[in-house]
């Protein structure tokens, strides 16, 4: 017996690109079914109990500016928070927290129960529904079929998953059983492009065994930052983590095994990240360092397991006890589980345009690990990004693309998208260009304008900015009026040169010789001023000659975004190299930007491909 | 669109050279030099001032937005051909705000604004194939020699401070220094350092003012010298059918067609001879044909086998009033058979290495090296994010010049060189 079922937006898996993917279709007003095999699925971390941190932080500060659900989810079961890079810039600063596992998962549980728009079904996806090469929908086990505009597919690392611990190998988890094969069958048969990498994990401790006072203690910030611009203050108790080390013997252990890891024995081919390498890689490359710092993190408040960061491993779970035990604080520990490595297809993201669609497969998104990235950020960022569109999409409106110019969002979509991925892709500030004004103090500036126009950002996120908007720009035009002769402010003690120049109040604010009695003395008006608001005064102002500097850069990439090459047809360009022509055909960029990304991109080939794609818009 | 300008006539000693300025405020920016220029399509006489000094008495010329080539304000400034002059005008015009036009973006700027025809624009996919085929030219020329190992090494250098800045910021929850290591800076103030040294020696109307140099290389007997003669048209070579009669090298200065060049008349390359100071001509004539901007390949064969070969060099058959001509260039010194085409040849080769040169390296790189300098002039008072802001400027300065620096590079240093990774 068939049942239909029919809605706007169906998202397959509710992890954290299926969250985010969701909620955003839902808050745009389009019926969303959401499909995962069991209610645990729900916003699980699957790895490390942690979000945020450099570039993560940035990237959940975008979701939240967009009005998306991990920084609320994330600031409700966070239970130690830290802003990284405190010493550095505020460019550079990242929020992280720990996170309590099942708080977490209840959180977003809870979410999905009242939101509107989102019907959430325990099912398993067997396969997908096509009609004349579109995907219109999916099958699920129980003989149903859920027909819909556009489908997000959102479901991790299911692609061929292999689980290795030691020489001890099986299907990864959930994903492996017979009918879930049908689904990558269909996947397989749309002839995307496919890779394999590999992740790993440690092995989990129970944190009753720990003698944790012997450990140095790394507590949390006096003052915790919130990822969510709508929350002040953390909601459930906080903790510490703890620091230990790794030593000569843990090392010996390692080494007099390495034959038995699945790394080192051969099992696994697949590329792994190298920032995340495993105990194995890092006794090996760096034979000369004598101790790897772990970091011990509670996995929750009523949870015992302990996740020590720093040692993931594909050893045996006999080797893993023996290394760990070896270790200061860890000599009576009990092993809840054994670390393992992960090996898995993704879809080369260079198949997708910058909607996270298929390229020539309408209403048909991608978003999460199954295109190669890691993180709960980073898919979180793109489930929101396929959300946005897939509801545009139903809705018959133009597709949004988000410039890697206005956020990190943006940078890791044109990254995926224009490069490809050789490793588990992992978000740095260093990937953003523009990261002096990408920063997470003024997300919500960049992106909650825009998410508003599209829909996604509702009223009260709306108001909520609003207010602080108005705030900001007052204050910065009442300090920008105000204006300082290098004299004026000689006699105030500010070291200026006498160069003739009127410096006006903004400016003043990024002078790193000023003191604060000094600015209030030229400028009492900033007694006035919120503290959130004088914070992105000070930053704005701090890097105020760079950003200046950049908004040339800015709007060049600006308009090669604007230019589109959809229908421009390569192989009549006579004056490309064979190569270009090879890569530009291959990988078909949808803006003069995408093709700029190409590696070996020439400026005379890009001045054709404008001219091409002039010619297209006129004829 | 902004303002961009280039010399529109080929680089070198020609009569006149032409300037154009195209984009938002190009009139305002030449009338600061050159005076009001009131009616458009008016040619006017003016002296060119500059900080109060006459740089060259010039015929400028206007053109409205909507009536020019691209299709914005642009202005055309004649100049007498001198390198030195064009090179002083274009530096007034970088300070007006103006920069360096890329390469076929008048045309660009002409197609974009629909003042060209599809026709035409057929005909540019040739021309910047062209232009491209010239640069990368130039780059090969540059990559054989030694900027490609100067900027090799300031690559690697700027990878390593970037990479070291990049580690602090990014992975400062890890067991790495937290602060930039001092050793970045030195990196930098290395490259400055490498940068302004490269700057100084460096002129880019030199080699055009210098001019070229073409070596006259071949076998003994093979009428070297004649060739020399004819073109000097008089005897300045000793020319006798004696093997071994041309010991020093000669120089003959010419005028070809705008382009200074000149020849070198040198000794008949052979191995086995006793006499000593033929053996230093030979030495000599090797050294000096090696060092030549290009050779002519002169002997009775038309063929080349004597160590002195490079990549676009020409063959050409000598004596072909004695001989039977199985060459695509056989010249005759006696009868002059020839000699016209072989100078055309010469031309085309040396002219089109002056455009391609004049219009990427010089004053580009010039330009990139120098933004690179003022970028990296960073102290170790700025912050980690600052400094890599510095860096990235300089990658993007340097871009063209020796290859884009991309977040890879750093990130392949920090994985190779930090054990990175909780």
């Amino acid at each position: 017996m068939f049942h239909v079922k029919h809605c706007d937006v169906i998202v397959v898996g509710a992890g954290h690109a299926g969250l985010e993917a969701a909620t955003a279709a839902a808050r745009m007003g389009c019926s969303v079914a959401l499909l995962t095999m069991r209610e645990s699925d729900i916003g699980t971390l699957s790895c490390n109990p942690a979000i945020g941190g450099l570039g993560k932080g940035h990237l959940v500060r975008e979701i939240d500016a967009l009005d998306g659900v991990m920084g609320r989810l994330a600031d409700e079961a966070g239970i130690q928070f830290r802003l990284l890079n405190r010493r550095k810039g505020p460019a550079v600063q990242g929020p992280r927290a720990q996170i309590d596992r099942a708080l977490y998962g209840a959180a977003a549980r809870r979410l999905l129960a009242d939101y509107q728009g989102i019907e959430l079904h325990l099912c398993e996806v067997t396969g997908l529904a096509m009609d004349q090469g579109r995907v219109v929908g999916v099958n699920t086990a129980r003989g149903e079929t859920f027909c819909c505009r556009a489908v997000i597919l959102t479901t991790g690392t299911f692609l061929n998953g292999m689980i290795h611990i030691g020489d001890a190998t099986r299907p990864a988890g959930r994903w492996g059983d017979a009918t879930s094969k049908s689904l990558a069958r269909d996947l397989e048969d749309l002839a995307l492009p496919l890779g394999r990498l590999k992740t790993g994990t440690p092995p989990r401790l129970d944190g009753r065994t720990i003698a944790w006072h012997l450990l140095s203690e790394q507590r949390g910030d006096e003052e915790p930052v919130m990822f969510s611009y709508l929350n002040v203050a953390p909601r459930a108790q906080q903790v510490s983590c703890g620091i230990t080390e790794t030593n000569e013997r843990t090392h010996a252990i390692i080494r007099g095994n390495l034959s038995r890891s699945a790394m080192y024995g051969g099992q696994i081919t697949g590329r792994g990240p190298r920032y995340c390498p495993s105990i194995e890689d890092k006794v090996t490359r760096f034979a000369d360092k004598s101790s790897h710092q772990i970091f011990l993190e509670p996995e929750g408040l009523h949870d015992h397991t302990v996740y020590p960061n720093g040692i993931s491993t594909s050893l045996p779970p006999d080797v893993q006890e023996a290394y760990v035990r070896s270790i200061k604080g860890l000599e009576d520990s009990v092993l809840l589980q054994p670390g393992y490595a992960v090996e898995y297809d993704y879809v080369d993201p260079t198949a997708l345009d910058a909607t996270l669609a298929v390229k020539n497969l309408t209403g048909f998104y991608l978003a999460g690990q199954i295109n190669g990235t890691t993180g709960y950020e980073e898919a979180a960022a793109q489930g929101i990004v396929a959300g946005i569109n897939a509801a545009l999409f139903a809705k018959g409106a133009e597709p949004v693309a988000f410039s890697r110019t206005e956020s990190y969002i943006g940078v890791l979509i044109d990254d995926l998208v224009t490069r490809g991925v050789t490793e588990p892709y992992r978000m740095f500030t260093s990937r953003a260009e523009f990261r002096l004004s990408l920063r997470a103090d003024n997300a919500d500036q960049r992106l909650t304008q825009k998410g508003f126009a599209l829909g996604v950002v509702g009223e009260a996120r709306y108001d909520h900015f609003a207010t602080r908007q108005q705030a900001y720009v007052a204050a910065r035009s009442s300090l920008s009026a105000k204006r300082f002769s290098p004299n004026e402010l000689r006699a105030s003690g500010v070291e200026v040169r006498l160069d003739g120049h009127m410096r006006d109040g903004f400016s003043l604010l990024g002078y790193q010789s000023i003191t604060n009695n000094q600015l209030t003395k030229l400028l009492p008006e900033l007694d006035l001023i919120s503290a959130t608001t004088r914070i992105q005064l000070n930053n704005d102002a701090l890097y105020h000659q760079y950003t200046h500097r950049q908004e040339k850069d800015v709007a060049r990439i600006k308009e090669n975004e604007s230019v589109s090459l959809v229908d421009v047809d390569y192989s009549k360009l006579s004056s490309l190299s064979g190569e270009l022509l090879e890569k530009l055909t291959r990988r078909r960029p949808s803006t003069l930007a995408e093709a700029a990304g190409i590696e070996g991109m020439t400026p005379a080939a890009l001045t054709l491909l404008v001219i091409a794609a002039g010619m297209r818009r006129r004829a | 669109m902004d303002l961009i300008y280039a010399e529109a006539t080929p680089p070198g000693r020609g009569g006149v050279s032409v300037i154009r300025l195209s984009g938002d405020g190009a009139r305002q920016a030449a009338e600061a030099y050159v005076g009001p220029l009131p009616v458009a399509r008016m040619a006017y006489l003016r002296d060119l001032v500059d900080a109060g000094e006459i740089i060259d008495q010039v015929l400028a010329l206007r053109f409205d937005a909507g009536a020019s080539f691209t299709g914005e304000e642009v202005v055309e400034l004649h100049l007498h051909g001198a390198p030195v002059v064009v090179r002083r005008v274009e530096d007034a015009l970088l300070r007006a705000g103006a920069r360096h036009a890329d390469a076929g973006e008048f045309t660009k700027r002409a197609f974009l604004n629909g003042r060209m025809d599809l026709s035409e624009i057929e005909g540019l996919g040739d021309l910047l194939a062209a232009e491209t085929e010239s640069q990368r030219k130039l780059a090969i020329r540059a990559a054989g020699g030694e900027l490609a190992k100067k900027a090799a090494l300031w690559r690697s250098l700027l990878i390593e401070a970037g990479a070291l800045v990049a580690v602090s910021v990014d992975f400062a929850d890890e067991d790495v220094p937290d602060e930039v290591p001092s050793r970045a800076f030195e990196l930098i103030d290395e490259v400055r350092l490498l940068l302004q040294q490269e700057v100084d020696g460096f002129s880019a109307a030199e080699q055009i003012r210098k001019g070229f140099e073409v070596a006259i290389v071949g076998p003994p007997n093979a009428g070297k010298s004649s060739l020399l003669n004819r073109l000097a048209k008089r005897d300045v070579a000793i020319v006798s059918d004696r093997a071994g009669t041309t010991r020093d090298v000669l120089e003959l200065r010419t005028d070809l067609k705008g382009l200074a060049v000149t020849f070198l008349d040198t000794a008949g390359l052979r191995e086995a001879t006793d006499d000593d100071v033929e053996v230093i001509g030979i030495q000599r004539a090797r050294d000096r044909a090696a060092a030549a901007d290009l050779r002519i390949h002169l002997s009775d064969s038309g063929q080349t086998d004597l160590g002195v070969w490079y990549d676009g060099d020409l063959v050409v058959q000598g004596r072909a009033d004695l001989n039977v001509i199985h060459h695509k260039i056989a010249i005759s010194a006696v009868t002059g058979t020839g000699v016209q085409r072989l100078l055309d040849q010469v031309f085309e080769i040396l002219s089109q290495r002056a455009a391609g040169a004049g219009l990427v390296s010089h004053m580009r790189q010039r330009l990139e090296i120098e933004q690179a300098i003022s970028d990296l002039n960073i102290g170790d008072d700025n912050s980690a994010e600052v400094v890599a802001e510095a860096l990235r400027q300089t990658g993007v300065a340097l871009d063209r010049l020796i290859g884009r620096i991309e977040v890879e590079d750093y990130l392949d240093k920090i994985f190779s060189s930090f054990c990175i990774g909780k």
